[in-house]
């Protein structure tokens, strides 16, 4: 299994009227094929801006990809050309987006939208196009596909707009899917049903998947490895069992401590983090995570801690050791 | 019914039906959407109940509904002993003073042209407990304190504020008329998770200080297992199960609860991994076309040939516990 | 610092500092429109020229005839030159100019409460009487105006006493067309006021405010008004303009101010037959009613994109 997307060191930025806002600071990570990676983080954190600005769909200005690199096979997707761009995304990359009213045309017919994708990207005719139309809409579970082609958007549930969507990304058997927050505007029951369609496909289609998410619980059920992400820093990687079992970073250790558990009775109070996010237009000194960290020394405010690799598969930025409560 | 001794709230066959109205000269009312179509339940001084389901559910408009904001289709609502649906002037003063909202959009519930003194001081003025003055803004400083605000934020305005923080302002204004019972409703939804804690602690404070009764209006799960007392669940319209709140995440008893309480991710990567879940088929139907019967039988992993014809009773099948399906069987009912 | 519950407070840094008003913001954002800037100079200047200009001369000259002078040229004593009987055509620019904007602005309160009132109320309560303003508003909408125009001038227009403001006495017309042009223009932002209420009213804050218990009056002008001023603000902006304008018209059917006061309007029908022998008639008013509509305009698209809550960029 070789690597699929390698980014180094992305930092992106934007200019608004009120100053240059740092969204992403720095973040590198790599990608398996096959594997599913989900990243992690509250709004504002960086973790859509970092996706969608390494597809190239961020309005430059007022964005701006200030460093970094992004290789997805040899090639680093910053770079390319437009044209070239394009032939990537919906070809070996599909996308899921948050709201799938948005993302999907909505005087488009279903059908009409998932054969253009097809036409754009491979070199299928008319009559192939709809055949392979038709198996999308059934492997996502779409009923009465036959149907569905002639439907609109609008005539769509929530969750079978997000198995279009899901359909729409998939049609060209791409090498990776990005699923932006897919399931956060569904509810609970719906949200289960398209992981377990999720779950399926990886099986079936054998593609690597970043889900991004700030729903802890999803990430449990579906994903291999997690990056956290806080204020535009990576701040932890590690194997989805272990960073469960054992948070290194006191922000993924906040996180899971302030969860309230739908499968054991009320043990105690909740463990809120006290504090708000910081604020991205100023400027970072030391950690951003300082001012809300139990765990907090001289040090941390000083200077901000890069990323590490402490184990094989483990990386952390932080100075603390939080099993000891001594420095690292 | 269930039993408490002289209860807060007193909720029975509460329904709200919306016409819906075609025609451009002369709109007729073509149907309705049956978004509460029959509710009971009562609430206990001190109690918090939880009131959950899933968009479409009625949860919300109930939650209106009880507080008399929107006038009921059918059914009746006591608070303290006074009918919600007869109140008029004094009465319906005296209610608006004791009951409160919290609403969930923080960007929405706060009026974006008045300064926070006057979103938290409003209630004050209304029903006149502090005369205008340094009185009033005493008590509102006192209030934004409460909520862990700075009393320096007076003459801020809400768009200064982040998410959490005005919720802390919507739950300041709805402590300023001191009132008995507050309808939260999806309060916390639209926060981020961690200050979604902060938020729930706070709320949790306030009632062991304030002696406060609350309808916790919400879709997630595990937040209402950790606040809430007894749990009821609602699907297009009605309820299909009510039980204390262990009893129900322990051993729910209608299919749907089943399905809701195994859709919920646990982050524990191993439990969430090994446990068996129920995926409910098709999709949450509307309000508009109920289906016959059970409302929930189309979807139902163990319906059976009469629940397309018959309404389940709405029965009690254990202490505290109430069910409305046709599958489940009472046990011997204790001497209650 | 620990309050009571236990909890910390946030620090105040937190708080986007420095807090800017919402009338800063304002201010920023209308400064950015430069074409908005130019207006309100613009009209800022005419209007000192109206007001301004009654220091030099006086409104006797400005009424002053002399027919031995009748349709001079612009010249050293005459900038303007003079006009069909030997007035000043400078001087009945500043006192035209007057007129003109007092008539413009009058119009434009008359619109503003009729208009603001009806469209409250309907988008407000909704159902029956909101069906009811609306007949109404459409019956007022349909009807030609310069049908309603006519019969309203022809009907009071010479019925209303004079009025006394500010040491000037303007002819009962003068009211009587501020009536005219207020009764004929309010439906527009009566509309526009009841798709504000439409709106707001289902907002969560007016919710949040009728679980208080605050009454309806209250609701509607403190909570939804306050919150509507933007598309107000604009309209009412405009509708200035558009009064100038319709008072032109009018005052060209010689429907409008009776002679001897001036508007620009009834200037230009001073000028009619003599179009192209003395230019200088209409193009001293002309340019003037021009300036000043265009900048009213000016002004309202930068007071859009000013008052917008939609834009978050400052």
């Amino acid at each position: 299994m070789g690597t699929l997307l390698e980014v180094q060191d992305l930092r992106v930025r934007f200019h608004t009227t009120e100053g240059v806002v740092h969204a992403v600071n720095g973040i590198s990570y790599s990608m398996q094929e096959g594997e599913t990676v989900a990243l992690v983080g509250e709004s504002g954190c960086g973790k859509s801006v970092s996706m969608m600005s390494i597809l190239r769909l961020i309005p430059c200005p007022p964005g701006e990809v200030a460093e970094g690199r992004a290789l997805f096979g040899q090639r680093d997707l910053l770079q390319l050309e437009e044209a070239e761009l394009e032939r990537i995304r919906g070809g070996q990359i599909g996308m899921v987006f948050q709201d799938p009213m948005t993302s999907l045309n909505p005087v488009l017919t279903i059908g009409r939208q998932i054969t253009e994708t097809l036409r754009a990207h491979t070199s299928s005719d008319g009559a192939s196009a709809r055949t392979r139309t038709l198996e999308l809409l059934d492997m996502v579970g779409l009923p009465a596909a036959e149907e569905r082609l002639q439907d609109y958007p609008h005539q769509f549930s929530g969750g079978m707009r997000q198995r279009a969507m899901i359909a729409m990304a998939l049609a060209c058997s791409p090498k990776l899917l990005i699923a932006d927050e897919p399931t956060t505007a569904l509810d609970v029951t719906i949200q289960a049903q398209i992981v377990e369609l999720a779950l399926q496909l990886r099986e079936r289609l054998g593609m690597a998947i970043i889900w991004i998410t700030h729903d802890l619980g999803v990430v449990a059920g579906l994903a291999d490895r997690v990056l956290v992400m806080y204020a535009g820093y990576l701040v932890e990687e590690a194997p989805v069992l272990e960073l469960f079992s054992r948070p290194w970073h006191p922000y993924t250790l906040s996180l899971l401590a302030a969860l309230p558990r739908v499968d054991r009775p009320r043990s105690s109070r909740l463990k809120p983090i006290p504090g708000a996010p910081p604020n991205l237009l100023a400027e970072a000194h030391g950690c951003p995570f300082a001012p809300r960290c139990g765990f907090v020394m001289n040090r941390c405010r000083a200077e901000n801690p890069p990323l590490v690799e402490i184990e094989a598969g483990r990386k952390l930025a932080c100075w603390a050791n939080v099993e000891t409560g001594q420095p690292r | 019914m269930s039993v408490s001794a002289d209860p807060l709230v007193r909720v029975e066959g509460l329904k709200k039906h919306f016409p819906i109205q075609r025609g451009v000269i002369i709109q007729r009312t073509v149907g309705h959407v049956r978004a509460v179509d029959g509710i009971s339940f009562d609430i206990a001084p001190g109690e918090t109940l939880g009131l959950v389901g899933e968009s479409g559910c009625g949860k919300t408009t109930a939650g209106r509904t009880i507080l008399g904001l929107y006038p009921p289709s059918g059914g009746e609502v006591w608070i303290e002993g006074v009918a919600v649906r007869e109140a008029e002037g004094e009465a319906m003063r005296r209610l608006r003073r004791r009951t409160q909202m919290i609403f969930q959009d923080p960007y929405a519930s706060l009026n974006p042209r008045w300064t926070v003194g006057s979103i938290v001081g409003e209630p004050l003025r209304v029903h006149q407990l502090r005369p205008r003055g340094s009185a009033r803004t005493e008590r509102v400083k006192e209030l934004l304190a409460l909520v862990g605000l700075s009393p320096r934020y007076v003459n801020r305005f809400p768009h200064e504020f982040s998410g959490g923080q005005r919720q802390r302002i919507g739950i300041a204004r709805a402590l300023a008329s001191e009132p008995a019972f507050v309808v939260c409703d999806e309060p916390i939804s639209a926060l981020d998770v961690s200050i979604q804690a902060q938020i729930v602690n706070l709320l949790e404070d306030l009632q062991d200080r304030l002696g406060l009764t609350y309808l916790f209006i919400a879709h997630d799960l595990a937040m209402v297992r950790h606040l809430c007392d007894r749990v009821a669940v609602m699907y297009l319209g009605i309820m299909v199960e009510l039980a204390g709140r262990d009893e129900l995440y322990e051993n729910p008893l209608h299919p749907y609860t089943q399905a809701l309480l195994s859709a919920v991710p646990i982050p524990d990567p191993e439990l969430d991994r090994r446990r068996r879940r129920t995926i409910l088929s098709g999709d949450v139907p509307s309000p508009i076309n109920t289906p016959s019967g059970c409302r929930f039988h189309p979807r139902c992993p163990i319906a059976k040939e009469q629940c397309a014809r018959l309404v389940p009773e709405w029965r009690q099948v254990g202490p505290g516990h109430w069910v409305a399906c046709h599958e489940v069987e009472p046990k011997t009912l204790p001497s209650v | 610092m620990d309050t009571a519950a236990g909890l910390t407070l946030p620090r105040l840094e937190e708080l986007e500092a420095p807090p800017l008003s919402l009338a800063q913001l304002f201010w920023r954002r209308f400064r950015r429109h430069r074409m908005a800037l130019a207006g309100a100079v613009t009209l800022a200047l005419l209007t000192l020229y109206s007001l301004g200009g009654s220091l030099f001369l006086t409104e006797a000259f400005a009424n002053f005839t002399q027919t031995a002078l009748r349709l001079q040229a612009p010249s050293a004593s005459h900038p303007f030159g003079t006009d069909t009987i030997g007035r000043d055509i400078l001087a009945r620019t500043i006192y035209g100019g007057q007129i003109s904007l007092l008539i413009g602005l009058a119009a434009m309160l008359v619109e503003l409460v009729i208009g603001v009132g009806v469209g409250a109320l309907a988008g407000y309560y909704g159902k029956v009487i909101d069906s009811l303003l609306m007949r109404i508003t459409e019956a007022w909408l349909n009807i030609p105006a310069l049908f309603l125009l006519l019969i309203m001038a022809k009907s009071f227009g010479g019925r209303i006493p004079d009025v006394q403001l500010l040491g000037r006495s303007f002819s009962g017309s003068v009211v009587a067309i501020i009536l005219i042009i207020g009764l004929t223009s309010w439906m527009y932002l009566a509309r526009i006021v009841r798709a504000e209420f439409l709106s707001l009213k289902e907002q969560d804050f007016v919710l949040a405010a009728r679980a208080t218990g605050t009454s309806d009056l209250s609701i509607i002008l403190q909570h939804i008004l306050p919150n509507s001023v933007a598309p107000i603000v604009v309209a009412a902006t405009l509708s200035v303009g558009n009064a100038i304008l319709t008072e032109s018209y009018i005052s060209f059917l010689g429907l409008g101010v009776q002679p001897p006061t001036a508007t620009w309007g009834n200037m230009l029908e001073g000028a009619h037959g003599y179009i192209e022998q003395a230019p200088w008639l209409w193009i001293f008013p002309g340019t003037l009613i021009l300036l000043t509509v265009l900048s009213i305009n000016f002004i309202g698209d930068g007071l859009r994109d000013a008052l917008d809550p939609r834009s978050r960029a400052i």
